[in-house]
């Protein structure tokens, strides 16, 4: 590891005033202290934010505020979580371990970095940690890579479930920084590689993300996630499916679906939502609204499983929402 | 698995060393470091004598230690307080070996920088029956010969008295998903969960 100094902002105007070129901001640790060991994050200045007061799990108006640093296992365990939005609790609960989940929070888990071996691993090029180096995974190991949204310069997959289920549900995240505040939408938090994999998202260097809102959708309370993975537990995706469904008189009124292990950044799918609305709620209109599920997907040579891998993880999570 | 110790001093004095021929070889950018956009150059290098205080209370004692800002928990228990019961496997967060409660909780003392648990309680299997007794759960590894070698057994332990405290121990199955951050390579694990099981939900104090 190299070496850093390490600092306790009080407050999160001292935060994001303390940062600068080359420091990061640790919250549980468990993505930074893991890839600062192997030299893949390489910070001089470590700030500790576990004293910031982002915590707390509250409704504001109809809307579900969830503080950047509470721990996963508690958004997990949370009674308003679990009646509300059932498909965020599942997704909590297959990732990770327990220990892991206990010290890992939310802001951190939404800014994860890849699982890719290459990146992971400091004497093998890679454009996400050294830009310009090359992409060994396209003709290499690359069986959990991701099939869409890649490019030929990045195929890495973006590793978060709760990130699946949360752009599912339209939830945003508020950002803070030297000058102010904003909210974005956390699908529009995410870049996709094209020719820049470094740049994995839209955060100012510095900025803080202090919250997350989860909008009020009253039938998101029937939505679940299916996570299929190499082991039953303490796995990473290969696919994954966060849906919601409305449903009244036997038809699907309106529908969420997103997908995870498959996508460059958490993958939403508003073709099958649109394919599943209106019809009536039968596995044949399940099967049918996945047909174009991984349109414009570009496998590669050890991952072609995947398009009809996530076609069926999507038909098994909607199946899951029957009564 | 790379459980061998290094010596405390030397360790220090290498890393110091790996530090500086790094800095000087810093033709790389410091890569990652914002999620974002690393147009984040490298920042200023630490000072040499770059040290932290940090008072951490272990099993109930106070330590008043001054450390390097890398330091893991789990080389400050190891190396440092010389409470070898808590293992390294991976080192990696990845295996479960070294599972100690923090505040109550179960966490990996691999993945915590020490220097991140100012004013924090932690527990290792060595504090779990304080005054020379087992508590319940090592016993009752004991009596269902949940291990084999007993590598990863302080870890299981560790992790078995929480998950009975959190409420997990309604079912074989959900034993088994709520210890699956704990791995034996011994293939212990049905001895593993008879011994949770025999404990109940009772077992989960400290
Ligand atoms: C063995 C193992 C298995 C795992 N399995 C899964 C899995 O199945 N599914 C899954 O989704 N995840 C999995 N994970 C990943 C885990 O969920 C993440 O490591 C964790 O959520 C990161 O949260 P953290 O608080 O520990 O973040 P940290 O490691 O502290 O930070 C992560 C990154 O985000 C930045 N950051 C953190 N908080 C903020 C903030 N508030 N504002 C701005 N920047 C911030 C940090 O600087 C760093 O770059 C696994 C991890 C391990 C070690
Ligand atoms: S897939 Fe992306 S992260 Fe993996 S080696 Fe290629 S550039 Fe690096
Ligand atoms: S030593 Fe393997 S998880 Fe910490
Ligand atoms: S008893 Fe040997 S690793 Fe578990």
């Amino acid at each position: 590891m190299r070496a850093f100094t390490f600092d306790t902002p009080a407050t999160v105007a001292d935060a994001v005033a303390q940062a600068g070129d080359g420091s990061a901001y640790l919250a549980g640790g468990t993505t930074l202290v893991d890839l600062m060991k192997l030299d893949a994050m390489t910070p001089t200045r470590v700030l500790d934010i576990n004293r910031l007061p982002m915590r707390g799990i509250r409704l504001e108006g109809a809307r579900l505020s969830v503080g950047a640093l509470e721990r996963m296992s508690d958004v997990a365990d949370h009674p308003m979580v679990r009646a509300r939005y059932p498909v965020v609790a599942e997704a909590l609960l297959r990732s990770a371990s327990p220990q892991v989940r206990n010290m890992a929070s939310i802001g951190g888990n939404l800014l994860q970095r890849t699982r890719c071996g290459y990146f992971r691993d400091p004497d093998t090029p890679c454009n996400k940690r050294a830009p310009g180096t090359g992409c060994p995974a396209r003709d290499g190991h690359n069986r959990a890579h991701a099939i869409l949204g890649t490019s030929n310069d990045c195929v890495a997959t973006h590793p978060s479930d709760l990130a699946v289920a949360l752009v599912a549900l339209d939830a945003s995240v508020l950002l803070r920084n030297r000058t102010g505040e904003r909210i974005v939408r956390l699908d529009d938090i995410y870049r996709l590689p094209e020719n820049t994999p470094h740049l994995e998202n839209q955060l100012h260097p510095g900025e803080l993300l202090t919250e997350v809102s989860i909008p009020a959708l009253d039938w998101a309370r029937r939505s679940t996630y299916v996570k299929v993975r190499d082991r039953q537990s303490y796995e990473f995706a290969l696919t994954s499916a966060a849906v919601a469904l409305d449903v009244r008189g036997g038809m699907i009124r309106n529908a969420r679906v997103a997908a995870g292990g498959v996508g460059t950044k958490p993958w939403r799918l508003p073709a099958v939502e649109r394919a599943l609305t209106g019809r009536p709620m039968r596995l044949d209109t399940f099967e049918s609204a996945v047909a174009h599920a991984a349109d414009g997907a570009r496998p590669l040579a050890h991952n072609r499983f995947k398009p009809a891998l996530l076609r069926r993880t999507i038909v098994r999570a909607l199946t899951g929402l029957e009564d | 698995m790379a459980h061998v110790p290094e010596p405390d001093r030397s360790d220090l004095s290498r890393r110091d060393f790996l530090a500086r021929s790094a800095a000087m070889s810093a033709a790389t950018v410091a890569v990652g470091v914002w999620p974002a956009g690393p147009a984040a150059a490298a920042g200023p290098a630490p000072p040499a004598n770059n040290l932290v205080d940090v008072t951490l209370r272990v099993n109930g004692r106070p330590h008043q230690l001054r450390l390097d800002p890398r330091t893991t928990l789990l080389d400050t228990l190891r190396e440092r307080l010389h409470l070898t019961g808590t293992k390294k496997g991976c080192d990696r967060g990845q295996c479960g070996a070294c599972t100690v409660h923090v505040d109550g909780r179960r966490v990996l003392a691999c993945l915590t920088l020490a220097a991140s648990l100012r004013d924090r309680a932690v527990t290792t299997i060595e504090g779990l029956a304080p005054g020379g007794d087992l508590h319940p759960m090592q016993q009752a590894f004991i009596d269902h010969d949940g291990f084999q070698c007993g590598f990863c057994t302080p870890g299981q332990i560790m992790s078995a008295v929480a998950l009975l405290r959190e409420g997990h121990a309604g079912s074989d199955d959900e034993i088994r998903e709520f210890m699956s951050g704990n791995l034996c390579r011994c293939g212990a694990y049905p001895t593993i969960v008879d011994a949770v099981k025999a404990v109940g939900p009772r077992g989960g104090s400290n």
